[in-house]
């Protein structure tokens, strides 16, 4: 199972390119959207990073930072993005072998990728909301623009 | 999904018994595909369809798909909105800004006020209106449909499509 809401989401630090690397503590103050998918180049998830990257302006009104996820290496992601032209984060979750995925509860052991899993960090890295979708269903982006806009809520005003 | 207004893009009686709404992207493929579809189904549906198209551009891989959307736009305040949608999805491989000008002035659209219209992006708030409903309302993909406001994630080969347009209008 996915982590929950209300999980303090695990710190991790992964090569988000061939010689730089990405820690999530790092983002503490944004908040941060997690996108664990099973590989660069498989149809669905290009439909699904595509449709991200085209939102990318919708999720900075709310001054947050989107990281995608997968077990490819950092020269897969590099030729991955430049060739979709993806412009945000593409980490590699690759040694060890999908332990940051493992820890989010987003690893399907028997095929040896992660699951197709949203994550939404306030600007604590607390998770408060998260999303499981079929391997190859893109979930779209108005689940995570729903919890952005709640986080953007003042305290007490967003019910759940 | 928001309800359609009088600046939504619509053919067919506003009191028709089921309405299809299209996110659409003009140098899209798919929707290229879907297009002929579309209007099989609104001939076999008639006045019992209402159809309307709305903006859901994929500029990061389609060059030309902004201002493709904001040539229809820009023909929309001509009255000329569905001709122009006609053209593109005839047209997908010429969309560069030239031959949108060009299409503009087929339909009787000063080709100044046209190329103008483009380069100020006097239609770019119109489109990214579109685009952002579509957001909110869980398109993940173009063409994405929905059937009297419901997202359609069935298949929309003209069979399919023609069905669920059917049961939805009962």
């Amino acid at each position: 199972m996915v982590l929950p809401a209300g999980t303090t989401a695990p710190d991790f630090t992964l090569n988000k390119s061939p010689d730089a690397t990405l820690s999530l503590s790092e983002l503490r103050g944004h908040p941060v959207i997690l996108a664990f998918y099973p590989a660069d180049w498989s149809p669905v998830c290009g439909d699904e990073l595509a449709l991200f990257n085209e939102v990318l302006p919708e999720f900075q009104r709310y001054d947050a930072q989107l990281l995608g996820i997968s077990v490819d290496g950092v020269w897969c992601h590099k030729a991955y993005a430049k060739a979709r032209n993806l412009e945000f984060p593409l980490l590699a979750d690759f040694e060890p072998k999908g332990e940051v995925s493992r820890n989010y509860g987003a690893y399907r052991t028997k095929e040896g990728f992660s699951e197709r899993a949203l994550f939404v960090l306030d600007v604590k890295g607390v998770i408060r909301w998260s999303h499981l979708s079929p391997i190859m269903v893109n979930p779209g982006a108005d689940g995570i623009l729903a919890a952005l806009e709640q986080l953007s809520q003042p305290a007490g005003a967003g019910a759940s | 999904m928001p309800p359609l207004g009088s600046r939504n893009h619509t053919v067919g009686p506003d009191e028709a018994p089921v309405t299809l709404v299209e996110y659409g992207d003009f140098e899209c493929p798919h929707c290229g595909r879907a297009y002929p579809i579309v209007k099989s189904v609104q001939r076999s549906l008639g006045d019992e369809l209402r159809f309307a198209y709305r903006h859901f551009p994929l500029v990061k891989v389609h060059p030309h798909a902004e201002h493709a959307a904001e040539i229809a736009e820009a023909a929309g305040q001509h009255s000329k909105f569905w001709p122009m949608h006609d053209l593109l999805f005839q047209n997908q491989t010429a969309l560069e800004d030239e031959a949108l000008i060009a299409y503009a002035e087929t339909l009787d659209i000063d080709p100044v006020w046209a190329a103008r219209a483009l380069a100020q992006g006097l239609f770019g708030d119109k489109v990214r209106e579109d685009f952002a409903s579509g957001v909110r309302s869980g398109v993940n993909g173009t063409p994405t449909f929905f059937i009297n406001g419901v997202r359609y994630d069935g298949s929309w080969d003209a069979a399919s499509l023609l069905e669920a347009l059917v049961v939805a209008a009962q």
